[in-house]
């Protein structure tokens, strides 16, 4: 879905939606995010009252029950600074679907200004803010799993992919079949396991087969279901597991001349 | 009219106008292609789906004819006396000898179904026009030139003037008007008929013609 | 949730057969290359699928004028015309017809539409005989199975599976794994069954309203036979088939064949529109056309899932699901698999049947990226999920609300009302970081196959407040 889409000027202030994920199991990838943005001389707002997006009800069909959750959302972010959001299936959510949520009731333009200022975080690094990323690290070799809803909703699979060609010590190695699903799918890892199952351990073959030392993805989900599967399996180059990381904390490290 | 027809418009009645017709544009946007890209781009195509193409002329098809009917070892060669192609082909068989039989018969299919079926090996027929991009040949078949001689012998031979050549399918209908009356059966051919239903790997000859060969008049 | 269960066990044994999993992922990939080749630039293609997917929405919307002008046409040119609102129906005009020429046998061209109908098994109990002449459709039909794909219909099959079944069924023919030599085989032994067939039996990919033409695409030339040969000629089709304009079949067509299998155009295009007129030497003296509805005017009521009519089945989405690839065909039990199958089935035969179809997609998105007539099948999957668990019974979808458990929706209500109150959330996060030492390290299905993740000691929002970063 490569719409051309109208990237704003570099601005002063900006909102942080973490995402419920990030929050419980990778909270060191949403800070890594904020960092990254406020090394640009942004500031960075991360409301407190903020909780999930709504998804997981979302896709499982309660309507209802998705748009208290969306309207705490809104309410938490009222001015009219970007929201950026560190995965592309949350950021998919608040950008596309939330005006589906609210179609034909009375608050749907109050949902339709809030989306039209969600930006998924790779993007809002490349096309917003230029940032370019100076590496510090130890040469590595990377596979990138692009979230289906980053490549396909939002299309800004070229944006995690331009991220990690500015590392100067990245070598970006390409998985088969790259553009694939991973089998999360968020409730149909849990309602179908076998298919889900089935699904992540091609992908983690395909990477592991790469030779990669590290795994990147712009989503914690496909990145718990991958990291967890070739943890759980055993799947990696002789058997030494690939780490698994979020673009935004893999970034903030090699970048990063205190971590580094 | 029926009951079941009255009742699936009534219930695509009742759905109302919420959705409106899309203004469509139709004029087929035809890429320029002069007629040596035409004839290019269909022997391309048409050899890419394993169709001999042979360019003859307007003199020298019926010969060239003669000859692949012999090369192939054909035992009867279905033609149309009544067709297009007739006058030339009899007299290349008259002025040779050793060609194939050149077989006709000039009563409805039913009446001789099993020889057709069983014993032709191949037929010729003319073609109304052809398709430049896709590598397809276009057929009306008539009284003269039924259906069958193209779907039923192993050999289908067939003959193509270069100056017929469309650039694309849609040029074809919009310049021949087909809208202005469309034949009992309008056909269009790329290649020998075939299949990939095993392992999706192709595999010629299955209902149709094992062989597509056609002899294109430049 | 007997419909659950029941799909489990058919995943389970899909999964479960290594060789069914080689013969799926090997032709699989093999369709998407072809389809990506056939469609070299891309700007071209979105243009064309744009082309497309306004063909056919355009068709849609003047559908019920388009079917009147389609019969009218057709009459006019000696096509006979039967409705069909249930598939019952149009069983019954096909064996009327027969039993008119006191026929009792049929040759059959692929037609997904007489699938639908269980034409076959209608009319063997009534004594008649139907062979498939499509080489997959005959392939399952020796096996008594149905198709696995609707364009490549024993897709499942090895081609050492398909030499054993030749062998057991054709004894006399001697045993062959070459694929050519079992084309040709198949072509002896029904040849002769187009032949001796007293009617032809064909779908119908694109009706044209304009002309009253029935078009028809194939690459083995059964489907010229079916309609050619025998007297009588009958094709069936969906009401939605309808297409305005003889001008609008050249986009779909290279739509059709590139999506499909990659293929320019198809070896045959074969365009009736009329029986054998007087002088004509071959082709039936009689061809009928059955229009059947079978809950399609029915979804042509909704205004969304409206969009699901404009398929023209060439396959591309199953080919490109990750899911279809893992399980294939049979493990979805419903005659159509894969994306679309996920969203016209269930609204054909109720989701208190196919409701467990819409939920088996991760909604990754690639059958909408890649289907030819641009369906939003994501977005369609997405809303049967809702319409099998809304309550308030008021949409036109057959078995609204019969997937809803008590138990489900109460979850969601509770996690609705914690997602809905920040303070009763971060206080969930805040215990679920004190307490995740003790939290389980087996959860469900999730943990059969992956290690548990860990809940972090502080969560982001702690985190953010330590270091800083302002709240408004």
């Amino acid at each position: 879905m490569s719409l051309a889409k109208h990237y704003p000027d570099k601005p002063d202030k900006v909102y942080f939606f973490g995402t419920c994920l990030i929050d419980l199991l990778y909270p060191e990838a949403g800070l890594a995010g904020m960092q990254l943005i406020k090394r640009e001389g942004v500031q960075v707002i991360f409301p407190q009252d903020q909780t999930c997006c709504g998804q997981p009800a979302w896709n499982s069909g309660y309507r209802d029950e998705t748009r208290a959750v969306v309207l705490n959302q809104i309410r938490t972010f009222p001015q009219d600074y970007p929201i950026v959001v560190p995965s592309g299936s949350c950021a998919g959510m608040l950008r596309h679907h939330y005006p589906e949520v609210f179609k034909g009731l009375p608050e749907a333009g109050l949902v339709e200004d809030f989306s039209q200022r969600v930006f998924e975080l790779t993007e809002f690094l490349v096309n917003v803010l230029k940032i370019e990323l100076q590496d510090l690290g130890e040469p590595t070799k990377v596979a990138l799993h692009t979230a289906c809803s980053a490549r396909r909703e939002m299309g800004v699979a070229d944006e995690h992919e331009a991220l990690l060609r500015q590392l100067g010590n990245v070598q970006l190695v390409e998985q088969a079949r790259k553009a694939e699903c991973c089998g999360f799918g968020g409730t149909f890892a849990v309602k179908h396991p076998d298919i889900s199952a089935a699904m992540v351990a091609d992908k983690a073959q395909a990477i592991s087969d790469t030779g990669a030392e590290q795994l990147v993805s712009g989503d914690c989900g496909c990145l718990m279901n991958i990291t967890g599967y070739m943890q759980h399996q055993d799947v990696g180059p002789q058997n030494h597991h690939i780490r698994g990381q979020h673009i935004a904390s893999f970034l903030w490290e090699r970048t990063n001349a205190a971590e580094s | 009219m029926s009951k079941a027809r009255d009742n699936i418009l009534a219930r695509l009645r009742a759905r109302g106008v919420e959705k409106a017709p899309v203004e469509l544009d139709r004029t087929p946007a035809s890429p320029d292609w002069n007629r040596e890209e035409r004839i290019d781009r269909f022997c391309k195509a048409m050899r890419s789906v394993r169709t001999e193409v042979h360019p003859v002329s307007a003199a020298d098809w019926p010969e060239k004819l003669a000859a692949l009917a012999k090369e192939k070892q054909l035992r009867n060669l279905l033609y149309a006396p009544a067709g297009p192609l007739a006058e030339k082909i009899e007299a290349t068989w008259r002025a040779h000898a050793g060609l194939p039989e050149l077989v006709t018969r000039e009563v409805d299919v039913d009446g001789w179904k099993e020889e057709l079926f069983f014993d032709i090996d191949a037929a010729v027929t003319s073609t109304r026009s052809a398709i430049a991009e896709v590598g397809a040949m276009i057929l009306w078949p008539t009284p003269e030139e039924p259906r069958t001689f193209s779907l039923v012998p192993p050999v289908h031979i067939a003959v193509v003037e270069a100056n017929q050549l469309h650039n694309t399918f849609a040029d074809a209908i919009a310049a021949e008007d087909w809208t202005a009356g469309m034949p009992t059966n309008a056909l269009l051919i790329s290649g020998p008929s075939k299949s990939a239903d095993i392992e999706q790997t192709l595999a010629y000859g299955v209902h149709g013609p094992v062989e597509l060969i056609v002899l294109l008049i430049e | 949730m007997q419909q659950k269960a029941e799909f489990d066990q058919r995943v389970q044994k899909a999964l479960n057969n290594p060789q069914l999993r080689r013969n799926f992922r090997i032709a699989m990939d093999g369709l998407m290359e072809k389809r990506s080749n056939a469609f070299p630039d891309k700007v071209a293609l979105e243009a064309l699928r744009v082309t497309g997917a306004n063909i056919r929405a355009n068709a849609l919307a003047k559908q019920l004028e388009l079917l009147e002008q389609l019969e009218a046409n057709c009459t006019r040119n000696g096509i006979q015309v039967h409705w069909a609102e249930t598939i019952e129906q149009a069983n019954r005009i096909v064996l009327d017809i027969m039993q008119r020429h006191n026929a009792s046998r049929m040759i059959k061209g692929k037609s997904m539409v007489s699938e639908e109908m269980e034409l076959n098994h209608f009319l063997e109990a009534q004594g008649n005989s139907c062979i498939e002449s499509d080489l997959g459709e005959y392939i399952i039909q020796l096996d008594h199975e149905t198709p696995s794909h609707i364009i490549a219909p024993a897709i499942h099959k090895s081609k050492q599976e398909i030499a054993r079944l030749f062998k057991e069924k054709h004894p006399d023919i001697p045993y062959s794994e070459d694929i050519e030599t079992m084309t040709r085989s198949a072509r002896k032994v029904l040849r002769s069954k187009f032949y001796e067939a007293e009617v032809g039996l064909s779908g119908v990919n694109f009706a044209v309203a304009e002309t009253g033409t029935l078009c028809l695409v194939e690459n083995e030339g059964n489907g010229r036979m079916c309609t050619t040969v025998p007297p009588v000629h009958i094709a069936v089709t969906g009401i939605e088939k309808v297409v305005e304009k003889l001008a609008d079949v050249p986009p779909l067509l290279k739509l059709l064949t590139g999506s499909a299998a990659g293929q320019h155009i198809s070896t045959y295009f074969n365009m009736i529109s009329s029986p054998r007129k007087p002088g004509e030497r071959d082709g039936p003296t009689e061809v009928h056309l059955v229009l059947l509805d079978n809950q399609r005017s029915r979804i042509y009521a909704d205004e969304e899932l409206f969009d699901s009519l404009r398929c023209i089945r060439c396959g591309a989405c199953m080919n490109h699901c990750p899911v279809y690839t893992r399980i294939g065909g049979h493990a979805y039990g419903s005659l159509i698999p894969g994306p679309i199958g996920s969203v016209i089935e269930p609204q054909k035969f109720g989701l208190e049947n196919f409701g467990v179809l819409p939920t088996a997609s991760t909604l990754c998105g690639a059958c909408g990226e890649v289907c030819p007539v641009k369906i939003p099948l994501p977005k369609l999957l997405h809303r049967l999920r809702y319409e099998q668990v809304r309550s308030d019974h008021t949409g036109a979808t057959i078995g609204q609300g019969s997937q809803r458990s008590a138990k489900e929706a109460l979850i969601w209500k509770l996690w609705s009302w914690a997602h809905a109150n920040p303070a009763v959330y971060r206080g969930g996060t805040r215990l679920a970081g004190l307490f995740r030492g003790i939290i389980p390290n087996k959860i469900g299905p999730w943990t059969r196959v992956r290690t548990a993740p860990k809940i972090a000691p502080k969560s982001l929002h702690q985190l953010a407040r330590e270091e800083g970063f302002d709240n408004e």
